[in-house]
């Protein structure tokens, strides 16, 4: 704060926020790759440069090209089909990033709504949602998860209903938590004094205060998403073909490894890289947007 | 303190639109307890015990008390901000109790609230135009009395901070920022908590020369809630010393100040040599 008052009227700016701009930089670098991989699983399959992706039992269980015995044909080799790799890898990786992204929406939507509306009008709400918040912390969710997919089958929209009811209530307590602190905020008590309604408090003035964590907590969410279902998909549960996950891919490698580890190693790899850049992306904007690192 | 209003603020804050003189008190408050319920215990804590308060159009009355002892809790139970409390408050005439929902929305305008901590009290997400703009939006009738430039203009602040963001203001600049936003509802009453508390000695005497001069130009009541008797001394007309949730001792400035008649006022006066010997006017 400025303790040269002589002139308020040209009181200088606060200096520009240096910490918050090294969360910026980080985030930056975190958030390029996870793109370039985003945008590659998007756009090589139409760019006709993948090998054919069909069955040749004359090519079974080829290493990749930079082993002995492969070959650039099939550059991260292929499956006991003789299916190539790369084209399963790519189809894999592109449904892996959308489970990841909307199985984190599903989740983060009613997750911030249940936890504004118990942060914001407490009582009987707050107690019925905090409630169901710790029934919800409290269920292991391969349980959850293997008593609906036993009941409904595998598939997509199953999953999405499993990755939304495990993953809600996080993100509900931390909203309320960060909305009991904004609600006590005197510019709350000045807008009901200028005669602002509750529902454009909530909506206008305290859910855009947590943009910043609902973004960080949704990206921490992807991560999540992505781990659940590669781990459903391994016990069969998740993904099932003719669709392909990088989890599914594991899945089906994991009876080859010994004699062919490539299969299961490359999604496995990608998975790990992919949760890791994911979740550090997620640290980076919430220390960006914690009150406690941010400068006022 | 008077040379401060000479030099703090220039007089030519622009006359108010509004005569607010009438017979009706802006505030009344009858026998007001506020109980808070403790979350770990379950005890019962009355923070505010049978209270009393009446403030006339235009009249200047002071809370004071010691941290805790209820001041804040009164001021927002008694202008239906806060927890409401049992006991009848009357807001400009109307029965809180008895008001519906959009009687309240629209009564609330008339009693506007500024803080202790300015940039508390300001949405950190929006430029200080866009806050006036949505307090337009929601009150257009109340607000087209004046422009967002002239507005700043009367808590001396130049037009060129509408675009800042609370964060790129200074404490001061910020305290103005709400007072004109108070401002610019056209208030009944002014209900300013500790509105000096967070700022620095220099600012200090600028605000409430402000409020001074807003409360002569505007003929807004206002209610001070402050544990600084010096300020109250020189801004206000009635006090009432709260102690432990309830009103020990209440009259005119003067008289309480000159010859407190309450054990406890009189501790206060002690604590706060201030009050004593800095004569008013």
């Amino acid at each position: 704060m400025s303790q040269l008052e002589l002139d308020p009227v040209t009181a200088p700016v606060s200096p520009p926020r240096r910490a918050g701009r090294r969360a910026r930089t980080s985030a930056f670098w975190l958030a390029l790759p996870l793109a370039v991989a985003a945008v590659a699983v998007f756009v090589l399959p139409l760019t006709g440069l993948l090998p054919d992706g069909g069955q040749n039992l004359d090519a079974t269980r080829q290493p990749p090209a930079f082993l002995a015995g492969g070959s650039w044909a099939h550059p991260l080799g292929t499956d006991k089909l003789g299916q190539d790799l790369l084209t399963q890898f790519v189809s894999a990786g592109r449904l892996t990033i959308v489970i990841g992204l909307v199985g984190a929406l599903v989740a983060i939507g009613p997750g911030t709504l249940l936890g504004l509306l118990a942060g914001y009008f407490r009582g009987w709400v707050d107690r019925v949602i905090s409630i169901l918040i710790d029934a919800q912390l409290a269920l292991p969710f391969i349980l959850v998860a293997l008593a609906i997919i036993a009941n409904r089958g595998s598939s997509l929209p199953v999953l999405f209903l499993v990755l939304a009811l495990t993953g809600w209530a996080v993100c509900a307590r931390v909203t309320r938590a960060a909305t009991l602190a904004i609600r006590e905020r005197q510019f709350v008590v000045g807008l009901r004094a200028a005669g602002a309604s509750e529902p454009r408090i909530v909506f206008r003035h305290i859910l855009p205060n947590l943009a910043g964590t609902i973004v960080a907590l949704g990206t921490l969410q992807v991560g999540t998403a992505i781990l659940v279902e590669s781990a459903l998909s391994f016990l069969g549960l998740g993904v099932v073909p003719p669709m392909n996950s990088w989890g599914s891919m594991l899945a089906s490698g994991q009876d080859e490894l010994s004699q062919a580890w490539w299969i299961a190693f490359f999604p496995g790899l990608a998975i790990t890289v992919l949760v890791l850049l994911v979740n550090l992306l997620g640290d980076a904007l919430l220390t960006h947007h914690d009150p406690r690192k941010r400068r006022r | 303190m008077s040379e401060v209003t000479e030099t703090g603020v220039p007089g030519d804050l622009a006359r108010h639109p509004r005569t607010p003189e009438s017979d009706t008190p802006v505030l009344e408050v009858d026998d007001l307890v506020v109980e808070h319920r403790d979350g770990g215990t379950g005890t019962l804590f009355r923070a505010v015990d049978q209270v009393s308060l009446r403030i006339a159009a235009g009249e200047s009355v002071a809370v004071v008390g010691e941290s805790g002892s209820g001041k804040t809790t009164l001021a927002m139970a008694a202008t239906g901000l806060g927890p409401r409390g049992r006991g009848d408050i009357r807001l400009l005439g109307h029965s809180l109790s008895a008001v519906s929902r959009t009687q309240l929305r629209r009564l609330r305008p008339e009693v506007q609230v500024v803080f202790q901590d300015p940039h508390g009290s300001l949405d950190p997400r929006q430029s200080v135009r866009s806050g006036l703009r949505e307090l337009r939006a929601l009150q257009p009738e109340r607000t087209s009395w004046i422009d967002d430039a002239d507005l700043l203009g009367r808590v001396r602040l130049a037009p060129d901070l509408l675009d800042r963001y609370p964060h790129q203001l200074s404490g001061g600049q910020a305290q103005r920022v709400c007072i004109a936003r108070a401002l610019l509802m056209r208030p009944r009453l002014i209900v300013a908590d500790e509105p000096t508390s967070g700022l620095d000695v220099s600012v200090q005497a600028d605000v409430l020369a402000l409020l001074r001069q807003i409360r002569a130009t505007t003929g807004a009541a206002l209610l001070m809630i402050s544990h600084d008797l010096a300020v109250v001394r020189s801004l206000c007309d009635v006090v009432h010393v709260m102690y432990r949730g309830r009103v020990v001792e209440a009259g005119p400035c003067d008289r309480v100040f000159g010859t407190p008649e309450n054990d406890y006022t009189r501790e206060l006066l002690a604590a706060m040599p201030g009050a004593r010997w800095r004569s008013r006017r």
